[in-house]
């Protein structure tokens, strides 16, 4: 069946193998093209203005001196951008984030913006700009903003998920609780009960590349973008309902990205560029500064987490709880219910509660970074977990092992597990030489485990076959890292030629259908599920092909190794036909040979890993080095394993820079004090040893080839396993993230006294 | 018949109800039938929601098959980053 | 808007003329008047090494230096690292070692892998990681950028 997506077991020829990608000759010579790297005839220079006060009312905005400016194009308010939500409150908060309307809800807010001849005017005309703010009292922590006489920061917010339905709005826009069981029982029956606290701080994605894009907009309603984006079919849909522009008009082309992590996965200053452009009637292009970026996109929330873990002395949990509270910056968001479900998604427990409270402060407005949320609550709860384990004297390993999630499983989200990876990396991790190795003055080991969802969604692809037998695969999904080496294998793997024969594309919204965003592990699960289906759909067409041109029934021809055979004794004098020859003769047999696929790939299935690392802390200075980090992660299958090991690395080394050193800080006005790399201290390549990996391959019944998503879990341990490394050396419980050296010093300081 | 569990807030939403049993072949059914028995699950709907059938998460698939006896829990959509 | 300085300078090897204000940066002349886009801007400050180019041979954060300090000297940029058709080897080996995922900081790494190895072609494991340390990347983890560094210093000294 062309479509079935059921894991069959087979040995593969492409599949597997780490050939050079296809596009990265253009990335080592600088010809790649990102966000920025576009320029139009007669373009203007699109800035933005932003509030410098945390939370402020606006009272008057006067842009006449800058409209007069000489070489000003358009200049534009909030009243250029109407409301055309009707009544979808996602896509209202997301019109009032792109444009503050009566009021700016944090510093780096948009509140006006300028399109000019060239950037040093367009800097004029901004400071040309007089608005009027009124400003209000702010709140930025994540605890305070639940005060009863905490600064309300969005008055049409009224706390769901509590009944009865409260009558006052409230900073708490969404209460989520999650588990089974009964906790009270299970914590009387405990023989030791482990409680504790922990704070995480707010931190970025930290893409290299700021969001850039290039917006052309005609009187006529057409118009087109280029961005850089993790989903231009998305960008697409979000600025056309904004703009009140028809879908089909708005051509959206993803430029190659610099890094998007979930950062790119929701539109910032696209609409501004894109009504800039409409009212100037020119093409605005719109860089933003880095500083724009930590300031005015979407980091993640800072959070606060208590956990309360309940164990018998033989190491069985009895019960465990979270009480998790996320801050999702100026707009309602998902993120402490993620955290709540994501808390004790790795172990078998009979009793579990998680509540989840997502709080809005004067903050930008969060999204996601890299498996949303569960970082944070992996934190809390692998650092309590190693805390339990110590109590009852037992291996921290062992006593995961011991309690580890299985198959049949009921998770503490809901849902009983199918086949899954967290006994299997467990015990890789517990066997590695990285536990065996010896450890040197000051240095310390720990580890820990993390979970993550994957997801399929919309996904669509068109495979042609040119006249020379060479292959196009046409794909809608951004390529993030890698892909199009995945799927360009995928292709050659199912039609049976060469990789080199085959060329992935990624296209504009125009030429394909409806692609969901590269978010939540899905580029190559997704594309790979819709290329292998494509793949299907033009084999048919070739072994009609070959049965035309034989004049046999099409039963009779099969498909292997990238050739059509007939099969049986009475066609043995029938050479086979390969896809060159079916290609060349083509015209003949009806034309263009093709295979497209639509799908909604779904199903994909969870991702469990654990890591290891080994820390070194100065004595004197409590600066903290990684000396040895390993990565055991489940991949289901990997596709190019080299880009599978990036993922790992990549997704280890922003969880220790989480860990030790990045943190957003606020001053008492609530204005960001370090918007920019030097001071918000991501890490570089001196800070970090060689990344091990181990891929471990459980298929996913799920996927034809058993591919798993693996881009996101690798965030969600590291911060444990640093908090657990610095405990074995340091002698201490850290509950504060970033572990930095201040806050080790200060915890070794109080642990003497 | 299949038992359709809730997580989370949906619970709220099928006024604290923990589970209830409908009768349905496909996802789409699921959601119909739901909606027709709790309106208040419509705002849910709206908001976002996920279907996991014996473990696996559907998001979008609603001509998905339910097989009989599946255990059926209604989450909230998730995202990823 | 003040008249603009006539700067004369050598880019890649190639004599280059071009107009630019006394406050515009090295990285602006290069990517908006010379259409050179290879150099990135991920910082305008500094911090990340994405516009490194060379100025005489020495490694600059092209963002911190003015168009008009190009003034008589000699610009290398990532467009001028390949000679012709024929890859640096530290190119191809980028390619080889998958030290790239998303290539937006690659060209920077490339110009910094390439000052290093000008100065010193047997570079210790962690005297590549310092060199490298002005280049953010957020993609990879730095892991297997070092390795194809190593690799290209290897193979350079085998010539």
């Amino acid at each position: 069946m062309a479509n079935d997506t059921k894991f069959r077991n087979r040995k593969f020829k492409s599949v597997g193998t780490r050939p050079p990608r296809p596009d990265g000759l253009d990335k080592v010579t600088g010809r790649a093209k990102y966000g920025a790297d576009t320029f139009a005839p007669g373009q203007l220079i699109g800035l933005v203005l932003r509030s410098p006060h945390a939370h402020a009312e606006i009272k008057r905005i006067d842009t006449s001196k800058a409209a007069k400016l000489n070489g000003v194009k358009a200049v534009i308010t909030s009243e250029d951008l109407p409301d055309l939500t009707n009544g979808d409150r996602d896509l209202y908060d997301t019109l009032e984030n792109c444009m503050a309307r009566d009021r700016a809800l944090y510093d780096g807010h948009a509140v006006a913006a300028v399109a000019a001849i060239d950037a040093p005017t367009a800097r004029k005309a901004l400071k040309l700009i007089r608005v009027t703010y009124k400003r209000l009292p702010h709140v930025t922590d994540v605890d305070d903003a639940m005060k009863p006489d905490a600064p309300l920061v969005q008055p049409r917010v009224y706390t769901r998920g509590v009944s009865p339905k409260p009558e006052s709005p409230s900073n708490v826009a969404k209460v989520s609780e999650f588990g089974h069981g009964d906790v009270e029982a299970g914590f009387k029956a405990a023989d030791v009960i482990v409680e504790k606290s922990y704070k995480t701080e707010q931190v970025h994605q930290g893409y290299i590349e700021p969001h850039a894009c290039l917006a052309s907009v005609g009187p006529d309603g057409h118009g087109e973008l280029w961005v850089t984006t993790q989903g231009h079919f998305i960008y697409r849909n979000t600025c056309a309902a904004l703009l009140g522009m028809e879908v089909a008009k708005l051509k959206v082309t993803s430029s190659e990205i610099g890094g998007g992590f979930g950062g790119k996965t929701h539109v910032w200053m696209e609409p501004v560029a894109l009504a800039l452009s409409r009212k100037a009637n020119r093409p605005v292009k719109l860089e933003m500064t880095r500083d724009e970026v930590f300031r005015s996109t979407g980091p993640t929330s800072s959070t606060s987490i208590d956990i309360k873990i309940g164990v018998k002395k033989d190491g069985r949990i009895t019960a465990a709880t979270a009480d998790l509270r996320y801050q999702d910056g100026a707009f309602p968001g998902i993120w402490a219910m993620l955290g709540a479900m994501t808390s004790y998604a790795c172990y078998d427990l009979k009793n579990v509660k998680t509540v989840g409270y997502d709080v809005l402060v004067n903050r930008p407005k969060v999204t996601a970074y890299r498996a949303p949320s569960a970082p944070m609550a992996a934190f809390a709860v692998e650092s309590t977990i190693d805390e339990v384990a110590a109590e009852i004297g037992m291996d921290p390993i062992d006593f995961r092992i011991k309690n580890a999630a299985k198959e049949g499983t009921k998770s503490s989200y809901g849902p009983t597990y199918g086949p899954i990876g967290i006994g299997p990396t467990l015990t890789a991790a517990k066997k590695h030489p990285h536990m065996r190795a010896k450890l040197g003055k000051n240095q310390g080991r720990g580890m820990a485990c993390g979970f993550w969802f994957n997801f399929g969604g919309e996904t669509c692809t068109d495979l042609n076959i040119g006249a020379d037998g060479t292959v196009t695969l046409t794909v809608g999904t951004v390529d993030v890292g890698g892909a199009r080496a995945s799927l360009s294998l995928i292709a050659a793997e199912e039609l049976g030629i060469p990789y080199e024969r085959v060329k992935c594309n990624i296209t504009d919204t125009a030429s394909l259908g409806h692609n969901d965003m590269t978010d939540g592990s899905r580029g190559t699960f997704s594309s790979g599920m819709s290329t292998i289906f494509a793949a299907r759909n033009a084999i048919e067409d070739l072994r009609q092909r070959a049965a035309a041109t034989w004049e046999i029934p099409v039963k009779d021809v099969v498909w292997e190794d990238g050739k059509a055979i007939a099969k049986g004794k009475k066609y043995r004098k029938l050479k086979p036909l390969s896809l060159d020859d079916l290609a060349a003769a083509s015209p003949n047999t009806g034309g263009p040979i093709a295979g497209h696929s639509q799908i909604v790939a779904d199903g994909a299935g969870v991702s469990f890993a654990s890591h290891i690392c080994d820390i070194e802390v100065d004595p004197e200075t409590s600066a903290t080095k990684v000396v040895r980090y390993t990565v055991i992660q489940d991949a289901g299958k990997a596709v190019h394993p080299d880009y599978v090991e990036g993922q790992f690395q990549g997704g280890a080394a922003q969880g220790i820079g989480w860990a030790l050193n990045e943190e957003y800080i606020y001053d008492r006005n609530g204005r960001l004090q370090n918007p920019g790399f030097l001071d918000y201290r991501v890490p570089v390549c001196s800070d970090l040893p060689f990344i091990d990996t181990q891929i471990l391959e459980i298929p996913n019944p799920n996927h034809p080839y058993g591919i798993r998503g693996v881009g996101e879990t690798s965030i969600v341990p590291p911060l444990a396993a640093i908090g657990n490394a610095l405990s074995d050396v340091a002698g201490v419980r850290m509950t504060h993230v970033p572990m930095s050296p201040p806050r080790i010093r200060k915890a070794i300081k109080e642990n003497q006294a | 018949m299949l038992k359709v569990c809730f997580s989370g807030p949906l619970k709220a939403a099928a006024d604290g109800a923990a589970s209830v049993l409908i009768s349905a072949a496909t996802i789409r059914e699921l959601l119909r039938e739901l909606v027709k028995q709790y309106p208040g699950m419509q705002n849910q709907l709206d908001d976002g929601i996920a279907v996991s059938v014996n473990g696996q998460i559907f998001r979008d698939k609603w001509s998905e098959e339910i097989p009989e006896g599946a255990e059926v829990f209604l989450l909230p959509r998730i995202q990823g980053g | 808007m003040m008249a603009g300085t006539l700067v004369s300078t050598m880019i890649n090897g190639d004599q280059t003329e071009f107009v630019c204000q006394a406050s515009e940066t090295l990285l602006e002349v290069l990517r908006n008047r010379l259409g050179l886009t290879g150099s990135k801007e991920g910082c305008g400050t500094g911090d990340c090494g994405a516009c490194s180019v060379t100025l005489d041979g020495r490694l600059v954060c092209s963002c911190l230096v003015l168009g008009v300090e190009a003034q008589g000297r000699k610009v290398n940029t990532i467009e001028g690292l390949a000679d012709g058709d024929i890859l640096h080897p530290l190119q191809s080996n980028f390619i080889k070692h998958a030290a790239l995922q998303c290539g937006i900081c690659t060209p920077g790494f490339l110009i910094a892998s390439k000052a290093l190895l000008d100065r010193n072609p047997n570079p210790t494991d962690e005297e590549i990681r310092f060199a490298l340390a002005g280049n953010l990347c957020r993609c990879t983890g730095y892991d297997k950028i070092v390795r194809a560094v190593k690799a290209t210093a290897k193979d350079l000294r085998k010539k």
